[in-house]
């Protein structure tokens, strides 16, 4: 029997190199969604937006990079210093680790199949980005808290209250695509929509898909729901005081999170790498697919930013718990009653 | 069981070290020119007056109670949704509907007693 080419490699050296390209990805994607933010709005209001720095702009995000890295890092007076400089980290480290379980899609080289997913065979990889998207909070408040300022509190305690609230519809539309692949691991979730029948073609898909994309962009602090950093009435929010690459971290984190979050709605309702109603897809063409549905989410983020205004926060908490909860927990009942009324034993 | 969880552990410490670096680096390489005012807070331009440790709203701590009940309760609803597939093609189906369904019909009556109480309006 033949060897084949990778089977002289040692596994950790595939560990790494899954991380560095996965990780290297995510920043890098957070780092071109800073431009691509300034680009597209610029667009709609009929400018050009950033054009000097490279191509296109295109090198604006590493210039704005080094240029927070010789900023001067202020810390105001009476602020608790230890947490005001571990905020940004706890912002940030949460949102980067759970891109970890989400399944991008299948390389095959020289016969091998790898999963070009950092940890593969986590099953149970929906508990893990739970368990690590709810710490992100703690980011949000107390980088508020320990500023000492009140435009920061006022936006680190909207944050956290926002993101506990509509964490529990997300919870809820996350189950649905749960029930209906009968597995907590995205890989097993994907192979479940692989034969072209995407979660979201059911209606009880389709209704858990809307709410977890109003979900997400209340968990990211995203507009229309950024009252955490609502510029008329809190200035920055949470990180009015900060400055520098601490000011860099929480906008990182933000960015990382969105694109999280949007490989996470491909994965769970559109399938992930595969194409509609098609049997099996290719596995070179299951990564630019995947890529380019998790673009359109990005690009949703931006597009919702720029064209609808502000809600005011009792609407937020109004619609998170009387309207997305209670339509949450009725389609979770009716998508488990559909499963268990027409799952045959096989 | 390693296997699985040792990427996990590298992209932990590549995460760790990318944040913590980029803190340190900027602390190095930032200016550090002080001066009066600079470290005041931000109150668009005012002098900051009084303290900012502020006793909150009463809202922003029932919001958080009611989130951790709601949150334990659809954390006992992971383990069913889960099993739902596997156990229906059991013939267990409408065993596993109507247990949920008791389950989640307490829940949604402790929703309506919140919304009945007014616990959910936020201007009150």
């Amino acid at each position: 029997m033949d060897k084949s080419l990778l089977s002289d490699v040692p596994q950790v050296a595939i560990w790494i190199a899954r991380v560095v390209v996965i990780f290297g990805g995510l920043v890098t994607t957070a780092a071109l969604m800073s431009l691509a933010e300034r680009k597209v709005s610029a667009w709609m209001q009929y400018r050009y937006g950033p054009n000097r720095v490279g191509p296109f702009g295109l090198l604006q995000p590493l210039a704005d990079g080094l240029k927070f890295l010789f900023k001067e890092e202020l810390i105001p007076a009476g602020a608790n210093k230890l947490l005001f400089r571990l905020a940004p980290a706890m912002a940030a480290i949460p949102s980067m680790m759970t891109i970890a379980v989400i399944p991008i899609g299948t390389l095959v080289i020289d016969g091998d199949t790898i999963p070009l997913s950092i940890a593969p065979g986590v099953d149970l990889g929906i508990m893990y980005m739970l368990a690590l998207g709810g710490l992100a909070v703690y980011g949000a408040i107390l980088g508020g808290w320990a500023s000492n300022s009140k435009y920061s509190l006022m936006g680190g305690l909207r944050a956290s209250a926002q993101m506990i609230s509509y964490e529990l519809s997300l919870i809820l539309s996350i189950l649905v695509a749960v029930v209906l692949s009968g597995s907590l691991d995205l890989t097993k979730i994907v192979e479940a929509q692989s034969h072209g029948f995407w979660n979201v073609f059911t209606p009880f898909g389709f209704v858990a898909f809307v709410l977890f994309t109003i979900a997400s962009f209340a968990e990211t602090n995203r507009h229309p729901f950024d009252f955490a950093e609502c510029e008329p009435e809190l200035v920055g929010g949470f990180h009015t005081e900060y400055s520098a690459m601490r000011f860099a971290l929480f906008f990182l984190g933000e960015y990382c999170a969105m694109t999280v979050m949007a490989c996470l709605n491909v994965t769970l309702f559109l399938g992930g790498p595969s194409l509609p109603f098609l049997e099996n897809t290719p596995w070179w063409l299951g990564i630019p697919v995947f890529l380019l549905k998790a673009a359109f989410f990005l690009f949703l983020f931006i597009w919702v930013r720029w064209t609808l205004p502000r809600f005011r926060f009792d609407q937020l908490m109004r619609l998170g718990w009387k309207v997305a909860l209670p339509i949450a927990l009725a389609n979770l009942l009716v998508a488990g009653a559909w499963v268990a009324f027409t799952t045959k034993g096989g | 069981m390693l296997q699985t969880y040792a990427p996990i552990l590298i992209l932990a410490v590549l995460v760790a070290g990318f944040a913590l670096a980029s803190l340190v680096l900027s602390d190095l390489l930032g200016k550090k020119r002080r001066s009066i005012g600079k470290a005041d807070a931000y109150e668009s331009g005012m002098d900051p007056r009084g303290s900012a440790r502020l006793r909150l709203s009463i809202h922003f701590y029932l919001v958080a109670v009611l989130f951790i009940l709601f949150d334990v309760e659809s954390i006992f609803l992971i383990p069913w949704a889960a099993t739902v597939r596997g156990l229906s093609a059991q013939g267990l189906g409408p065993v596993m509907f109507f247990e949920v369904l008791a389950f989640v019909g307490v829940l949604a009556l402790g929703l309506a007693y919140v919304w009945r109480k007014g616990g959910l309006e936020w201007d009150r």
